[in-house]
């Protein structure tokens, strides 16, 4: 049943497209200098879906996050389209007022740096009940009941005696506790989707399963789309139920968790699964690598963007792979696939 | 203990084992912290509760813990950056826990060190010649400009590098020029501190590749830090897992793996996501749990 499509549209909508859906994205770019750095973007993601993005660092992960909240840094020019489900407006290109509305309430984002997205000067508690009262008005604005809610919040995530740690400041917590702080915040509005940018990257083994039990429960809770962005193929393995593979500012694969990880078939994603896995070695004892780096921004080759890496390209790869529709949610934009039998699991 | 590796035997006197590349008993390492009552007097905290280990000399040993259970204590100790409160360090044989810094010259050559974060280590002033040659103008060596590009060519970078910059690499190169720094004096231990926590997996594979075939190559003893066991598993024959300032469990890798007898080793372990745990089923809640309410 393989068809071909154009690859503006990578993800396959659901046989029923509509109604379930939180958020829908289509061509999204962002460029900066003539360089695009983000190129014909195109998913959706139902209520109560966790979805997992993953690449390399300067693979444009995190600027697929950033175009979606509408914070971007300056220079930096998103086209395409955003809609959130529960927001008229069109998210890309919309003014600020527009965009702080649905900022918080109808989506949120748990950043990697929890020091960095916590405001020091300011008390947890109040920053939890800020996100509450920001999105409120008139006779909702009662400081007392959002205080109660915040300490409620901060109980759910599970910070110990949360009445008292919504008195304290951000540097009294660990990186974890910090974490889950920031994960309060963002669930704090039950937001229609919620970002994730590495959120367990910089913490410990054990806290980084914690929090990614909590940010799991957290979502399922409130039946809330997910987007899970890491590099981590087990973290994304085990929070997320389909997955997307962006390089070079393109998304070269997508399907359910299980099919892209056990049978890759666009050759990058191959290399990553590859790459990950500490436990296959060649006879001397080495792990397989990708050969060569991730280019850096605007220098990706054209046509497809993995051929100056990948060991199958050839002259067809130096036009735009057209992306193969392999299920009802998963494809791939690769002319050389790999085969279909089970590579690994 | 029944896994400890075979050298010339202790020493009747320091119980340390004579043909250890480093060899540590009973190191404790105490901080006072800043008073809070004038009654009373500082409250102190115990980073190292006394620790013991050898490491032989060509062995790939692993230390793994968490944030805050002492291994960054442990290792400025082994590295000599900093005073023991008591216990005994050895080097090649040699006693360095109460040796002046003046004296620690020898230390510096045969001991060398890669940290974590390659844009923390690197000077971000210097030309990559001039930090892989560093380690070489402190031991006086002459002829640096063909180490140096020896060198480069050795971790897998071009020799136009060493008129760069730090920041004109990437966190892989940069880390692949941390550790032609740390070759640079011809080490015969190098000490691993996270190197490829701060990296994504294909260039972790890398990086990973490149230090196994370096130690194997010069026969380097390679003392490797990590918080991540599965990376540990990897690249060490042996390991101890350290917790709140003391080793609670050692062992050949494979066998503490399999096999963990500690409570704290086997959350550890459980807690590590895996592509295997998670398509077998294994959810976030079941990595957060602990082992003892896991079915056996």
């Amino acid at each position: 049943m393989t068809t071909v499509r154009p690859t503006r549209d990578p993800a396959e909508p659901p046989a029923t497209p509509g109604a379930d859906d939180v958020v829908t994205v289509s061509d999204l770019s962002v460029t900066a200098g003539g360089h695009a750095l983000v190129a014909d973007v195109g998913f959706r993601i139902r209520a109560g879906e966790r979805v997992g993005l993953i690449g390399e660092s300067g693979s444009g992960k995190s600027l697929t996050a950033l175009a979606l909240m509408g914070l971007l840094p300056d220079g930096l020019h998103p086209s395409g389209s955003v809609r959130v489900a529960g927001v008229d407006a069109e998210l890309v290109g919309a003014d600020e007022r527009t965009l702080s509305a649905v900022r918080g309430r109808d989506v949120a984002m748990v950043f990697q740096e929890p020091m960095t997205a916590l405001n020091p000067t300011m008390r947890v508690g109040q920053q939890v009940a800020e996100s509450l009262l920001i999105h409120r008005s008139g006779a909702q604005r009662d400081r007392r009941s959002t205080q109660a809610a915040a300490v409620e919040l901060l109980d759910q995530v599970g910070v110990p005696d949360p009445a008292a740690a919504a008195r304290a400041y951000p540097h009294q917590f660990s990186g974890g506790q910090r974490q889950r702080i920031v994960l309060a915040v963002a669930l704090a509005n039950d937001p229609a989707l919620l970002i994730c940018d590495e959120p367990t990257t910089a913490l410990d083994v054990t806290v980084q399963a914690r929090v990614l039990d909590l940010i799991v429960r957290g979502v399922e809770e409130r039946r809330s789309a997910m987007l899970f962005i890491t590099h981590d193929l087990a973290v994304v393995a085990t929070a997320c139920e389909r997955v997307m593979v962006m390089y070079g500012g393109r998304i070269v694969e997508a399907g359910p968790v299980r099919e892209v990880l056990t049978r890759p078939r666009h050759r990058y994603t191959q290399g990553l699964v590859g790459a990950s896995d500490l436990s296959a070695v060649d006879d001397r004892g080495r792990l397989v690598t990708i050969p060569g780096t991730v280019p850096a921004a605007g220098r990706f080759p054209s046509g497809c963007v993995f051929r100056s890496r990948c060991t199958w390209a050839d002259d067809t790869c130096s036009d735009l792979p057209p992306w193969t529709t392999t299920g009802p949610e998963s494809g791939h934009a690769c002319v050389h696939p790999a085969s279909e039998e089970v590579t690994r699991g | 203990m029944a896994d400890e590796p075979r050298g010339l035997g202790p020493d009747p006197d320091t119980g340390h084992d004579r043909g250890a590349a480093i060899s540590v008993r009973d190191l404790r390492r105490h901080y006072r912290r800043p008073r809070t009552s004038l009654r009373q007097p500082a409250p102190v905290v115990e980073a190292l509760r006394g620790v013991s280990f050898d490491v032989m000399p060509g062995e790939h040993f692993g230390i793994v813990g968490e944030s805050g259970c002492g291994k960054s204590t442990l290792l400025r100790l082994l590295a000599g950056l900093d005073r023991a409160t008591s216990g005994t360090v050895m080097v090649e044989g040699r006693d360095i826990t109460r040796l002046p810094d003046r004296k620690l010259g020898f230390l510096r050559q045969r001991l060398q060190l890669v940290f974590q974060d390659p844009m923390g280590s690197l000077d971000p002033r210097m030309r990559v010649r001039d930090i892989v040659a560093e380690p070489l103008v402190a031991q006086g060596e002459t002829g640096r400009d063909e180490r140096v590009a020896e060198l480069l060519e050795a971790v897998g970078l071009d020799r136009g590098a060493a008129d760069r910059y730090p920041h004109q690499f990437s966190g892989g190169q940069r880390q692949r020029i941390s550790i032609a720094r740390a070759l640079a004096p011809r080490p015969r231990i190098i000490v691993a501190d996270e190197p490829v926590s701060a990296l994504d997996v294909s260039v972790r594979a890398q990086v990973l590749n490149l230090i196994a075939d370096l130690v194997d190559d010069l026969g380097l003893t390679l003392v490797f830090v990590s918080h991540d066991l599965s990376v540990v598993r990897h690249v060490c024959d042996r390991v101890a897992v350290v917790h709140d300032g003391q080793i609670v469990e050692t062992g050949p890798t494979e066998q503490v793996y399999e096999d963990p007898q500690h409570p704290y080793t086997q959350t550890l372990i459980n807690a590590v996501p895996t592509l295997e745990k998670a398509l077998a089923g294994v959810t976030a809640a079941d990595l957060a749990r602990r082992p003892d309410t896991r079915k056996a």
